[in-house]
């Protein structure tokens, strides 16, 4: 697909570099010519140096060509008017990132005047993905597949759990019904197990399994599966404006800590049954008198990345609370995944993430079989794809277990009509299901590809 | 530095170039003769070679402008140095410093030959002079990518830079396979046109294949001992030099073109400099020239040929120039330096360079009679970023700085001094003949080895544009934290 880009700030290079890896066709779009040159000069794209919302500019991005233009700028108003004349110029399908809470509330009227085909607010995701993984305190990632059916939740294995130190295949009578074992990380590799793998204390395993059967698998193991009744949240950015209004939505205590004061009044102005603390979060009195270390959920959402990881380490130490970090620099990965945080959340790759997967099933359309996609390692090496069956092939109606599938790939989960299916080696893979392959393979496009 | 790519690299060329020795066979056993074995032979080792180095993938495939530089230098170096082995193992071109020479000047499109009867080559020999000039004028690595885009990784363009002529790079599609491949197309197309309008004209098959091979590629190849005064028709002629002027112009504009982007391809200034710099040469040396032939027309026929040949670095003669009237001899070492356009397959030190450099000489004077005046260089309506014009600057020093150590060197063989130094000019600006004992009838046979190697030297770092072959020669390039 031909796609526009407009903005080369974080969320820009993430959806380019997400893209192009799935071979699109991209053309970046920026005032600032030194930022189109470092995407240019690090991926196969082309780059147009100009205002995205001026139509000569999009012209010469080929506006007239391309099926899809992005506008993830940090001006809101710029985002919707480059969409509007990228309308005008015949482009079908336009994404705009919208952040002003008061513009979003407003975006269900306009979205069909402006012609958009989706709005994004990166604050608003990532604040919706917060409340999910407070929901289910012990995971450290939760996706959804089949519209809800289906969920892949990672956790970490607590030691002297009864996952711990036994082979993949005796785990199985301890998981009834749908759970499956996906993927396991450890030492910055990620495994795809057999059944003799077996499984170590501080691995992250994946599961999929159905929402009641993945509530039951995480009390046995000693999650805690309720969601948390107090929360508090460290810094009162836009994302925890968010953030608070569906935890009070649903009956949490929140709390809010913030340094300034203004936007302090302003917070509880808008958020009444919200306690809104001003003082500092570094300031570990303040935490300690507060009674953070009490909470049943934190979430460090400050400004600034080291902040949040200090505070986060202090109070994983100090507290049995679920700890959740907003950190927005991704290139130190592998460093923060061995500080052994709960949960690391990255608004800008999570907005990234969801305009691909848009892409993604814009393309369905025409061509390949993926419903879903996630990348479900921290090492960017593994993904869950979820295939449609649309034709008869030499994939349907043959036993798994006489299929010839490729290596470090397992089907993990059989949807046949709503019913979960998990697939043992007498099932068969029928027309019009959905099956959701775990695998290290890239660029799978449909289901007849897992075969070797 | 990421030797590991740099390796594979080098093992896809050695691929390209195996398949390609194959065709050169093929022309052999049309004609029945023995030494298109050695292509064969040759050839396969090449390929077998590349892919022992290929078949392992290397782990970690980034590649930085470094990276880029540096094989692409060392893929030119490794296809001439391969090339050169047909010639040499069937001694039809003896001593290898001389095989070497030859398919180097054939690589970088130069044209300068140390053959002396060129008709006493096989067909197949002559066949592969004249491809090696066609897939070296619009660039191997751009073939190689227009095939396998994926060979370097995920930063490819770095490789695209570091092969493409000119001081900017841009692509007009967002996939570098695509460019590539468009690129390839538009030069196919128009090295098939030429032969079709060479063949209207009455030209033998393997001479229109070998003529039109040679003039895409500028480089100047002629498999007659007359060069191209043996198409003795003014037809012929004015087809070659109409060619020679097509291909010397920026590859952007058939692009555009074809994209139905007329307004955007009339409006690139390089391409209107180029062209009047072909109308005023061209009328003034058929001026100069008057007198010389029977009649006016005879002047401006020859004037156009000649400079259109030099203009564009193709080198193709069909008179002795050294016959020329001084005023003419010097305007043609002046274009010489000139060169064509950015973006085709002719060399030279571009004229989209020479426009940025006056355009920064006219600011630099604006700034003396209004020290605080705010000045931005435009080309085409695109601001010239600052980094351009030093990097072009800077580009200057070194092609100077290249051209005098070249002349020094090879002045040692104790030839005469014109000779030296349109033979330098000749090699570095890819031109091919110079005036004296290398003018359009001489050749390169009476230099010692150790100048053929410098010239070839020059050659290379003329088609690529000095940088990347000169990085090699950078200690810390190699470092591998460097």
């Amino acid at each position: 697909m031909r796609i526009i880009i407009v903005g080369c700030g974080k969320v820009g290079s993430t959806i380019a570099a997400e893209l192009n890896s799935e071979g699109h066709r991209i053309t970046v779009v920026d005032n600032n010519d030194e930022a189109v040159a470092n995407l240019t000069n690090s991926y196969d794209i082309m780059g147009v140096t100009g205002n995205g919302a001026s139509y000569d500019t999009l012209k010469e991005a080929e506006v007239d060509s391309a099926d899809l233009i992005i506008a993830v700028t940090g001006s809101d108003e710029l985002n919707l008017y480059a969409c509007l004349l990228a309308r005008s110029a015949g482009i079908q399908h336009t994404i705009a990132r919208v952040r002003n809470p008061e513009y979003i509330k407003d975006m269900p009227k306009v979205k069909d005047i402006l012609g958009l085909s989706l709005y994004i607010n990166p604050e608003l995701v990532c604040a919706r993905e917060m409340d999910r993984l407070l929901k289910f305190p012990g995971a450290i990632e939760i996706d959804t597949f089949a519209k809800g059916v289906v969920e892949l939740i990672k956790i970490i294995v607590p030691e002297n759990s009864f996952l711990a130190n036994v082979k993949v295949s005796s785990t199985s009578s301890a998981f009834k019904g749908t759970v499956r074992i996906c993927t396991i990380e450890r030492d910055n590799e990620t495994f795809i197990p057999n059944g003799d793998f077996v499984i170590m204390p501080n691995d992250k395993l994946s599961f999929i399994a159905s929402p009641s059967d993945a509530t039951k698998l995480l009390k046995k193991l000693g999650f805690l599966s309720g969601r948390s009744r107090s929360v508090v949240i460290l810094g009162g950015s836009k994302t925890a404006f968010y953030l608070a209004a569906f935890l009070i939505a649903s009956g949490v205590d929140v709390k809010i800590i913030e340094k300034n004061k203004l936007r302090c009044e302003e917070l509880a102005e808008r958020l009444h049954n919200a306690t809104i603390i001003n003082g500092n979060c570094m300031d570990l009195d303040l935490i300690k008198s507060e009674g953070v270390q009490f909470a049943d959920g934190i979430v460090a959402l400050m400004n600034n990345d080291e902040e949040n990881i200090l505070i986060s380490l202090y109070l994983r130490k100090n507290s049995s609370a679920k700890i959740i970090t907003k950190i927005n620099n991704s290139s130190f990965g592998s460093i923060v995944d061995g500080l052994q945080l709960d949960s690391i959340i990255n608004p800008k790759s999570l907005a990234g993430e969801l305009i691909a997967e848009y892409v993604r099933s814009m393309q369905n359309t025409v061509g390949s079989n993926v419903e879903t996609l996630y990348n479900i390692s921290s090492h960017n090496d593994a993904e869950a794809l979820e295939f449609r069956v649309r034709e008869e092939s030499k994939i349907t109606g043959i036993p798994l277990k006489d299929l010839k599938l490729k290596e470090n790939l397992q089907i993990a989960c059989i949807n046949r009509n709503g019913k979960i299916i998990r697939p043992s080696g007498g099932d068969t893979i029928e027309l019009h299901d959905t099956v959701i392959v775990v695998t290290k393979h890239r660029g799978l496009s449909d289901i007849k590809d897992i075969l070797k | 530095m990421n030797k590991r790519i740099v390796l594979y690299i080098l093992g896809w060329i050695m691929i390209v170039e195996g398949v390609a020795m194959q065709l050169p066979f093929i022309v052999s056993l049309i004609y029945k003769e023995q030494n298109g074995f050695y292509f064969l032979v040759t050839g396969l080792a090449l390929i077998l070679l590349g892919f022992l180095i290929v078949i392992k993938r290397p782990k970690n495939m980034t590649m930085y402008q470094k990276e880029g530089f540096v094989s692409t230098a060392l893929s030119w170096i490794v296809l001439s140095l391969a090339g050169a082995l047909p010639f040499f193992l069937s001694g039809e071109i003896s001593g290898f410093e001389n095989a070497f020479f030859e398919t180097m000047s054939g690589f970088t499109t130069t044209g300068a030959s140390v053959v002396s009867d060129v008709e006493k080559l096989s067909n197949c020999m002559n066949f592969w002079r004249s491809l090696s000039i066609w897939l070296g004028g619009m660039g191997v690595l751009v073939f190689l990518l227009a095939l396998i885009p994926k060979v370097g990784g995920q930063q490819n363009m770095y490789l695209m830079k570091a092969e493409s002529p000119g001081p900017i790079f841009g692509k007009v599609t967002p996939k570098i396979r695509d460019y590539a491949a468009i690129l390839y197309i538009v030069y196919f197309g128009l090295t098939l046109l030429e032969f079709i309008f060479l063949m209207c004209g009455g030209m033998p098959i393997f001479d229109a294949i070998n003529v039109s091979l040679s003039t895409a590629g500028t480089g100047g190849f002629g498999i007659r001992s007359a060069g191209m005064a043996a198409y003795d028709t003014y037809y012929l002629q004015t087809v070659i030099a109409v060619f020679m002027l097509l291909f010397g112009i920026n590859f952007s504009a058939y692009l555009l073109i074809i994209a139905r982007k007329f307004r955007q391809a009339f409006r690139i200034s390089e391409i209107w400099v180029y062209l009047g710099i072909i109308v005023v040469a061209t009328i003034a040396i058929a001026i100069n020239l008057n007198g010389l032939y029977p009649s006016f027309y005879d002047c401006i026929h020859q004037s156009f040929f000649y400079v259109t040949s030099i203009l564009t670095t193709t080198g193709f003669g069909i008179t002795d120039i050294n016959m020329w009237p001084a005023f003419s001899k010097a305007l043609i070492i002046v274009i010489t330096f000139v060169g064509a356009c950015a973006g085709s397959t002719g060399g030279g030190f571009k004229i989209s360079r020479i426009i940025i450099l006056f355009k920064e000489l006219k600011k630099e004077l604006a700034i003396i009679v209004h020290p605080h005046k705010v000045h931005t260089v435009k080309m085409d309506g695109k601001k010239i970023s600052h980094e351009t014009v030093r990097s072009i600057s800077n580009y200057l020093i070194l092609y100077v700085l290249l051209f005098f150590v070249s002349f020094v060197v090879i002045s040692f063989d104790n030839i005469d001094f014109a000779t030296n130094f349109t033979a330098v000019a000749a090699t570095l600006n890819n031109t091919g003949p110079g005036l004296s004992a290398v003018g359009t009838v001489g050749n390169y046979a009476a230099f010692s080895p150790v100048s053929k190697f410098m010239l070839s030297f020059t050659m290379l770092a003329g088609r690529l544009e000095l940088f990347p072959l000169i990085l090699i020669f950078f200690p810390a390039a190699w470092k591998k934290n460097g």
